[in-house]
């Protein structure tokens, strides 16, 4: 019951905030907190496959950005013309597609946004799945090139692909109807709305994924961190182990690419880029590799501040110098600075965790 | 563990709270506040930096001489590097924290449409300093645009070709927004004209050789001229390997490579090419008579006193027809009152840098083929080709 | 496919690849000796260019080139001795975030010093038009000295660490770091001299690649990728490997753009290079045993 105490606090603060920006009438921070809390969606999934089960991978941008535009390009292409098609009649027999009006009055007939959705995350799943097998049983150096070799085929693919936007991405992607009532839009006035549903969204994440660290499956990860050979020598599977972690995060990423991109109306080959997979695999390591309270924390601040455009054209600078201070000084991330160390009383732990 | 997490938890309330201290202060009344999101970093920092520096020198300039129809100018520059998720961060910042009454920019068309709807459903001026037709077609009531529509530039090379008895092209264009739309365009206007394209490519703007994709076009032996449509320095590559694979065919270049500093580095490659262009690069060599001289002239001196004879480029030149344009507007009116100064906007005529606008309601663009000139490069100089 | 056609694409492919082994090359000096991937070598590069055209204002190109190198090779010392050398038995992924951060300032500090602009230096021999004709195809003079530069370096380099005794030590840290200190050897040093060896070489690749690829702030993160592509495809660690794998991947690249869309060029080499990886997962030309033995 213990590992679930962190989570209460957490949905208390979620809440706090709200309530302090609506008393203090600047719920448009609210704004930006939502975005973060889709990239920390993703930093927590990538969490569990670089800090528990010691995998690095360069190529998460590539699964946010699958699940982005697949969602975008599905719900904002019209398929008007299309309409007396048969694959496309018979989708609209289905009822997987809605019609709807553009804002200059035009008729729209796209996908329903649940079965993009589907399709997106499942399109992610399967790439993971298929890449993972071959991918995971390279190590070191070789393991970082081919997850960022992956993560550049995605981007080229956004960047060449007409149905992609090219350079340009996709805009107008319009907002996504989870359940009556609940909506993932941009609009204003759906903000406070929308800060819950993200929330809401990396809270279940979380819960998921501390049950998984503390299961059988997630001494198993500990384990293959330690040694992949004392661990397989004890019977743990640990090619299985290593995929369906995987496997997870990519979903969890995909899932943050699809609901961004419906709040932001619109994405751009940036999202694939390298500099995002490099971005979010530092702010794992900032956060402490096999910490997930960390990596939520620090990249929640990381994105909200760079998001609201606090450090102007430094953005990127004001992350470098953060990310050599960290290695250098707090190498098991910012939470286990040595400070804490005195304050909390914990065993002597064990060094090397990267 | 439990401790360690209620202390950071406890920082980041902390933190949370002291952002509300540094909450936006409320405009004054004789004060109107102008957001700008531009590109500063990043991969379209050649288009954001000029934009930038006008931006400001002209802000400077206006509240020097006591403001825009008695307000001073309140300018808010929002660096995207070029990313349209925080261009959109940007645009609700703006839109509702400051409270600005135009936003100026994005330099990107694909920033440009992401926050397009945003600007519209919110009431918010947008004069947008990317190019693609896409910005004001349709039309949306608060969107406007200063650089020149791709679709006349294209009409401007093929009737060059005409002249030139050219009818079989190849066709590469730079991995931008801007290359996508001018490479649409190009094919799609080609059979008017009796212009057939042999040979299509896009390629990276960050290329660093381009011999195959030059290999490739000269294969063809029925291609008579080249169209390159870009907007990246990378530009000069292809004109330098051309020149290098020996292939001497006629090389056109669109108004995006509008910067002297891409003549200064394809050097004696690019002599002889063919361009459409606002009068901008070559405004000494305009009769005095011309409209747009004492524009051209001053915004070139301006410029050039103030960034150390940095040369000017078009795309500080689009900035520059933004910002005047919603100046006039406000002066026309009195106040910044958006209904009324996108009423007066849309009944303006307005000379700028990228030609004589003529907006209306039904073209928030405004600019006319008469915008353009055709330009060479003579001497690593822009010159006037006709 | 006609002959002239074959020998023109092959050149052009010939062009790209030594563009990319010669920032190979940085990488597997740095890995020798410390077993890690220098991300910030790209900027290496960068700043050689730039440093080079800067200078070349006031020098002439022979001595703003090689000014450039010793300026480069100056901040590559630093670099190491101010965020490397002091820590205590770094684990190989801290070292890879610091490289990356590394990277990451050097090209912010650059934007701010030398602006967005792109620059060039001039043509070694000729202009932009020279052309040298090789077996009835065109090429610019300029590749030529980026062949030539990089079979010098790799020569050089292997008579380096086969024969001179530095070499041999570094080798030595590579190899067993501890046994290397019991020995006798600085360790320590070796890191310094093999980060300030590798920026030089960046430097010299920089200096000569700057004519036909421009150079500009941020021209790093792209070369770097290319190079770390083709040192990963060659093998870690070995120069000559690098030299021909870099020919194989700019050979594909040239002659992919018959088939299939220049914009796909990348997404194409790159399958390629997984498909190598899934295959052989130490390298086209690397040893099994020592790829096993770097982990994270």
């Amino acid at each position: 019951m213990r590992q679930y105490f962190p989570l209460c606090i957490f949905l208390a603060l979620v809440v706090l905030i709200q309530l302090v920006t609506q008393i203090t009438e600047t719920a448009f921070y609210l704004t930006q907190l939502t975005m973060s809390a889709y990239y920390s969606l993703l930093i927590i999934g990538l969490c569990t496959i670089m800090g528990y089960a010691g995998q690095i991978s360069l190529g998460h941008a590539g699964f946010f950005a699958i699940g982005g535009y697949l969602s975008a390009g599905l719900t904002t292409h019209n398929l008007q013309p299309f309409a007396d098609t048969g694959i496309t009649s018979l989708l609209d027999k289905a009822g997987l597609l809605v019609s709807s009006k553009d804002l200059y009055g035009d008729t729209l007939l796209t996908v329903h946004p649940w079965i993009a959705c589907i399709v997106a995350i499942s399109t992610a799943v399967i790439i993971a799945l298929v890449l993972g097998g071959p991918v995971l049983k390279l190590k070191g150096h070789y393991l970082a090139m081919a997850t960022l070799g992956f993560g550049i085929i995605i981007f080229r693919i956004a960047m060449a692909t007409p149905y992609f936007g090219e350079a340009d991405g996709l805009s107008g992607v319009p907002s996504f109807t989870l359940l009556p009532g609940i909506t993932v839009s941009g609009d204003f006035g759906a903000r406070i709305i929308n800060y819950y549903i993200a929330w809401g969204t990396v809270l279940i994440g979380m819960l998921l994924l501390i049950n998984l660290v503390n299961s059988r499956m997630g001494r198993a990860l500990s384990a293959l961190h330690g040694s992949e050979e004392a661990a397989q020598a004890m019977g743990v599977n640990t090619a299985r182990a290593k995929l369906l972690t995987f496997v997870l995060s990519a979903a969890y990423a995909a899932l943050a690419g699809v609901l961004l991109t419906h709040y932001n109306g619109s994405i751009g080959p940036g999202e694939a880029g390298v500099m995002k997979s490099v971005r979010y695999v530092a702010i794992v390591a900032i956060g402490g590799m096999a910490h997930l309270w960390g990596a939520l924390i620090i990249g929640t601040l990381l994105n909200f501040m760079s998001m609201r455009g606090l450090f102007g054209s430094y953005d990127d600078a004001v992350f470098g110098i953060i990310l050599i201070l960290i290695m250098l000084f707090a190498p098991q991330g910012l939470l286990r600075l040595h400070i804490w160390k005195h304050i909390q009383k914990i065993k002597p732990k064990k060094h090397g965790t990267a | 563990m439990k401790k360690l997490f209620a202390l950071s938890l406890s920082v980041l309330t902390l933190w949370a709270v002291s952002l509300f201290f540094v909450a936006p202060d409320d405009a004054q009344a004789d004060e109107i506040k102008i957001g700008a999101i531009i590109a500063e970093t990043g991969g379209a920092a050649f288009l954001g930096i000029p934009e930038a520096r006008t931006l400001r020198m002209l802000t400077d300039e206006v509240n020097a001489r006591g403001g825009v129809a008695g307000n001073t100018i309140k300018l808010i520059i929002k660096d995207s590097g070029g990313d349209p998720a925080k261009a959109v961060s940007f645009a609700k910042q703006l839109i509702e924290e400051e409270k600005v009454f135009a936003i100026i920019g994005p330099s990107t068309s694909g920033e440009t449409m992401a926050i397009k709807d945003i600007c519209d459903k919110n009431k918010t001026l947008l004069v947008s300093c990317a190019s693609t037709k896409a910005i004001v077609d349709p039309v949306a009531k608060h969107v406007f645009k200063t650089p020149q529509n791709d679709s006349l530039a294209v009409e401007m090379i093929y009737l060059e070709m005409q002249k030139k008895g050219i009818s079989k092209i190849a066709v590469a264009v730079g991995g931008t927004g801007f290359g996508k739309m001018g490479g649409k365009f190009l094919n799609e206007m080609a059979p008017q004209f009796g212009i057939t394209v042999l040979e299509n490519e896009v390629y990276d703007p960050k290329s660093t050789d381009l011999s195959s994709l030059v290999t490739k076009f000269m294969a063809n032996k029925e291609v008579e001229a080249v169209v390159n449509w870009s907007i990246v320095p990378a530009q000069a590559i292809l004109a330098k390997n051309m020149r290098q694979a020996g292939w001497d065919v006629p090389l056109f270049l669109s108004h995006g490579f509008g910067n002297i500093k891409y003549v200064e580095l394809g050097g004696a490659a690019l002599e002889g090419v063919f361009f459409p262009a606002g009068r901008l690069l070559v405004a000494d060599s305009l009769p005095e008579s011309h409209p747009q001289k004492a524009v051209l002239v001053k915004y070139t001196t301006d410029y050039q006193a103030m960034f150390n004879n940095e040369p000017v480029s078009t795309f500080g030149g689009h900035a520059y027809d933004a910002f005047k344009i919603l100046c006039k507007g406000i002066e026309t009116v009195g106040k910044a009152d958006t209904a009324m100064v996108i009423d007066a906007i849309e009944n303006m005529t307005f000379v700028g840098t990228g030609g004589i606008f003529t907006l209306t309601p039904t073209d928030h663009s405004g600019l006319k083929l008469e915008a353009f000139e055709m330009l060479t490069v003579k001497d690593g100089k822009f010159a006037l080709a006709n | 496919m006609n002959p002239d056609l074959f020998f023109q694409y092959m050149l052009a492919g010939i062009t790209y690849g030594f563009l990319y082994a010669i920032v190979a090359i940085g990488f597997n000096i740095i890995y020798n000796t410390t077993g890690i991937i220098n991300f910030a070598q790209g900027e290496f590069v960068m700043l050689g260019g730039m440093f080079a055209i800067t200078l070349n204002n006031i020098l002439p190109l022979p001595l703003a080139i090689a000014a450039a190198v010793v300026i480069t090779m100056l901040i590559g010392a630093l670099l190491e001795i101010l965020f490397i050398r002091w820590l205590d038995n770094p684990s190989v992924l801290r070292m890879i975030i610091i490289t990356i951060g590394l990277s990451i300032l050097i090209r912010e500090l650059a934007l701010h010093f030398w602006g967005e602009t792109v620059f060039s230096l001039p043509y070694f021999t000729g202009n932009e038009l020279s052309t040298v004709s090789i077996l009835g195809a065109k090429v610019s003079p300029q590749v030529l000295w980026v062949i030539g530069v990089s079979i010098i370096m790799v020569t050089a380099l292997s008579l380096f660490f086969k024969f001179t005794f530095t070499g041999q030590q570094m080798r030595a840290c590579a190899a067993n770091r501890l046994a290397a200190r019991l020995c006798g050897i600085n360790a320590k040093n070796m890191v310094t001299f093999s980060f300030m060896l590798s920026a030089g070489i960046g430097a010299v690749a920089g200096s000569v690649i700057s004519p036909i690829t421009y150079t500009q702030y941020d021209i790093g993160p792209g070369l770097a990728i290319k190079g770390f592509t083709v040192a990963i495809l060659g093998g870690l660690g070995n120069s000559v490997a690098a030299v021909i794998a870099g020919l194989l991947l700019g050979l594909i690249e040239s002659f992919s753009i018959i088939v299939i869309p220049l914009a796909f060029q990348e997404a194409v080499s790159i399958s390629i290079l997984l498909i190598i990886l899934f295959v052989r997962p130490h390298g086209l030309f690397g040893r099994s045993d020592t790829a096993s033995l770097k982990e994270f």
